[in-house]
């Protein structure tokens, strides 16, 4: 079962829609994804092939309860361990690997349990990624922020006792550029504690100067790490560029930032391998860059605007615990963080295992958090959101139900300095 | 136990030898975990402090326990020292533990670095604390620096894995006149005790209390080991045989004059 992207609009132009359709028919229509674009950053790195040979040869198949068991066994988790515990083999053994992930969480972050929430400021997009909600392609409301737009809407989130804030953006950089971002960046840095940034990958002197405006932590997900998987699924744009992507972490750690955040969106690809490359990626980027904080996001994918039918295919909740154990055992420092695609029920599930950061009172919309915060009627000027939310609850009510798990829910740990 | 015998760290005496973490268990337990440890110290993370208005830390810490603020976050020794100072605008008092780590993985201590630290806070009129790798060359230049104590690691922070280092922290309490205070990794309270039996001033402990079922009776327990430990240490230990009985005719008996 495959999922059915493709979705025409009857607002866009014949010559749109011809090229739209050659776009998803015709693969010699489109660039070659391995080349990089002029003007992005190209850096000398051995991360990505060391990743991409572990990834290529795993062949989960093979491995057995006993394999499992035994990586279990293991004080410290190989990289061949990590392969067991992803590997359906894996799958009776769920509660063992819970009850060491739960172990591991609580050595490295005692029952604490971080809270943030993220701020969409754009969604405008000039990539065609055909499971996502701001593709260029789809039919929403598009929205940019103004700074004092900007402002509002931090005023409102701080007010609700907030203070790590995650800026998000479409993937343009005409419509979003850099030094947009950075003032937004600067003005966050006014509201919050903590700032981090989820936008299209730039290059070092760029991320060193969104740095030098506030950021600290840099999110981008790869998506999926089958390269060729990728090439079906981003069909224009700058974000078609695969490596130029992988190496956005690397390239924001030179830049100087404090952290970086990884992941694959599941059901993309096959996800046992997109599980590997994303925990291996971090891997072999902490042996070169020790000090770096790192962490791992689990998106599943989810229904958006005009196509509901999208869904994480075959990985059901069980198969995101197994991915999220496995990360816990094999990197019990990192950060993991589970964002409102999941239910409460399986974030309030989570955080006893693995999980270590949640969203709260989050909007994947533009500008809308007046609305969403107070119940204040929508005056209809707001952007369309990327994708639907499965947890709505509020700060307040998030904080209560991790307090009521016996955990300590913390609004910062973190200084700029 | 001798009523005189006190923890002095920069001038200041504490009667007990038990500092406490705080950062990974509920802000609710912290009143009753320092009650049933007996603790007069605790640290705390500055950058956790450096919160807005719900639930700061700082307002769960009781009333007349010092506070000793660390340097968490820190990559190097600039940014260690602008933390501390930040922890005093905060109203954290003059003691600092230093903590420098550039390994995120085994939140390992940079001894070079802390040195560094060590050295610029001294001046400024901290009462120094450095957390350190146990290397009694590092350990020598603390001292030089101004450090007021010498807290060197057990084990891996978080590992509760107890003394590894032993021999290296055994090094320190033999050599450097500065109380040492072993920090991190110490996960039960035999390990405390043991610790306090070679000679510690004091032990220091956070995810042992913060794994346990019952967090203030682990406090509790802990604090027993340690008072045990340092009368332990006090008294004197005996002679402990390594290997099987000693021999009652001496091996010596035939020497004549």
């Amino acid at each position: 079962m495959e999922n059915q992207f493709f979705i025409d609009s009857e607002y866009l132009s014949t010559e749109a829609l011809a090229k739209k359709h050659r776009l998803e028919t015709d693969p010699s229509s489109r660039r070659n994804h391995m080349e990089y674009m002029p003007g992005m950053e190209q850096i000398e790195s051995d991360v990505c092939a060391n990743v991409m040979e572990h990834m290529n040869s795993y062949d989960y198949t093979k491995y057995s309860v006993n394999d499992v068991k035994a990586a279990l066994e293991h004080e410290t988790c190989t990289i061949e361990d990590l392969k067991a515990l992803l590997s359906p083999a894996a799958e009776p053994l769920l509660e063992e690997m819970a009850q060491r992930a739960r172990l591991e969480t609580s050595k490295h972050f005692g029952n604490t349990v971080y809270l943030f929430t993220p701020l969409y400021i754009a969604n405008y997009c000039e990539n065609y990624c055909v499971y996502c909600g701001f593709n260029c392609y789809n039919h929403i409301k598009r929205m940019k922020l103004d700074k004092d737009q900007i402002e509002k809407e931090m005023k409102i989130i701080a007010d609700s006792g907030m203070e790590e804030i995650l800026i998000l953006t479409g993937e343009s950089r005409s419509k979003s550029d850099v030094s947009y971002i950075g003032e937004a960046c600067k003005l966050a840095r006014k509201y919050f504690r903590m700032v981090g940034l989820e936008i299209y990958p730039v290059n070092t002197d760029e991320y060193k100067y969104l740095h030098d405006c506030g950021a600290d932590y840099v999110t981008v997900f790869q998506e999926t790490y089958d390269s060729d998987k990728y090439e079906k699924l981003h069909l224009l744009g700058h974000k078609r560029v695969w490596p130029y992507r992988f190496d956005a972490q690397e390239r924001a750690l030179r830049g100087g930032m404090r952290g970086v955040a990884f992941s694959a969106l599941l059901g993309l690809s096959d996800f046992r391998k997109d599980a590997l490359a994303s925990a291996l990626h971090v891997y072999f980027l902490q042996r070169k860059y020790p000090y770096a904080e790192m962490s791992l996001s689990c998106p599943r994918l989810r229904p958006i605007i005009n196509n509901d039918k999208i869904n994480p295919l075959d990985v059901h909740e069980k198969q995101l615990c197994q991915i999220l154990c496995a990360y816990r055992i094999f990197l019990p420092f990192v950060g993991i963080t589970v964002s409102s695609r999941e239910s409460a029920a399986f974030r309030n599930g989570i955080v006893r295992i693995a999980a270590t950061k949640v969203s709260a009172g989050v909007s994947t919309g533009i500008g809308d958090h007046e609305s969403k915060y107070s119940g204040k009627e929508s005056d209809g000027t707001e952007g369309d959101e990327q994708f639907e939310i499965a947890d709505n609850r509020s700060l307040d009510k998030m904080y209560k139900d991790i307090a009521s798990e016996g955990l300590q829910p913390v609004l910062n740990d973190y200084l700029y300095v | 136990m001798n009523n005189n015998d006190k923890l002095i760290i920069g001038g200041h005496e504490f009667n007990s030898r038990f500092i406490l973490g705080s950062g990974k268990y509920s802000l609710s337990l912290i009143e009753a975990a320092v009650r049933d440890a007996g603790a007069e110290i605790i640290t705390l993370a500055v950058r956790r402090a450096n919160t807005k208005e719900r639930e700061n830390i700082l307002d769960y810490i009781p009333k007349g326990v010092t506070l000793l603020p660390n340097t968490s976050g820190a990559r190097n020794a600039e940014e260690a020292v602008r933390i501390a100072r930040l922890a005093r605008e905060l109203g954290c008092g003059d003691f600092v533990k230093i903590e420098v780590m550039r390994d995120s993985k085994y939140l390992l201590p940079d001894n070079r670095e802390t040195i560094r630290a060590t050295e610029i806070l001294a001046k400024e009129g901290f009462i120094v604390m450095p957390y350190m790798y146990p290397d009694l060359n590092a350990a020598r230049d603390l001292v030089n620096a101004g450090a007021a104590t010498v807290m060197p690691l057990a084990s891996p922070i978080g590992s509760n894995k107890g003394l590894a280092t032993k021999e290296f922290i055994q090094i320190l309490i033999d050599e450097i006149d500065l109380p040492i205070i072993v920090d991190a990794g110490i996960g039960r309270p035999s390990q405390a005790c043991e610790a306090m039996e070679m000679g510690a001033a004091a032990v220091m402990a956070n995810t042992a209390l913060a794994t346990a079922g019952d967090i203030p009776m682990m406090a509790a327990a802990f604090r027993q080991a340690i008072e045990a430990g340092r009368k332990a240490y006090l008294s004197g230990l005996g002679r402990v045989l390594t290997r099987g009985a000693s021999a009652s005719d001496p091996l010596t008996g035939f020497l004549r004059d």
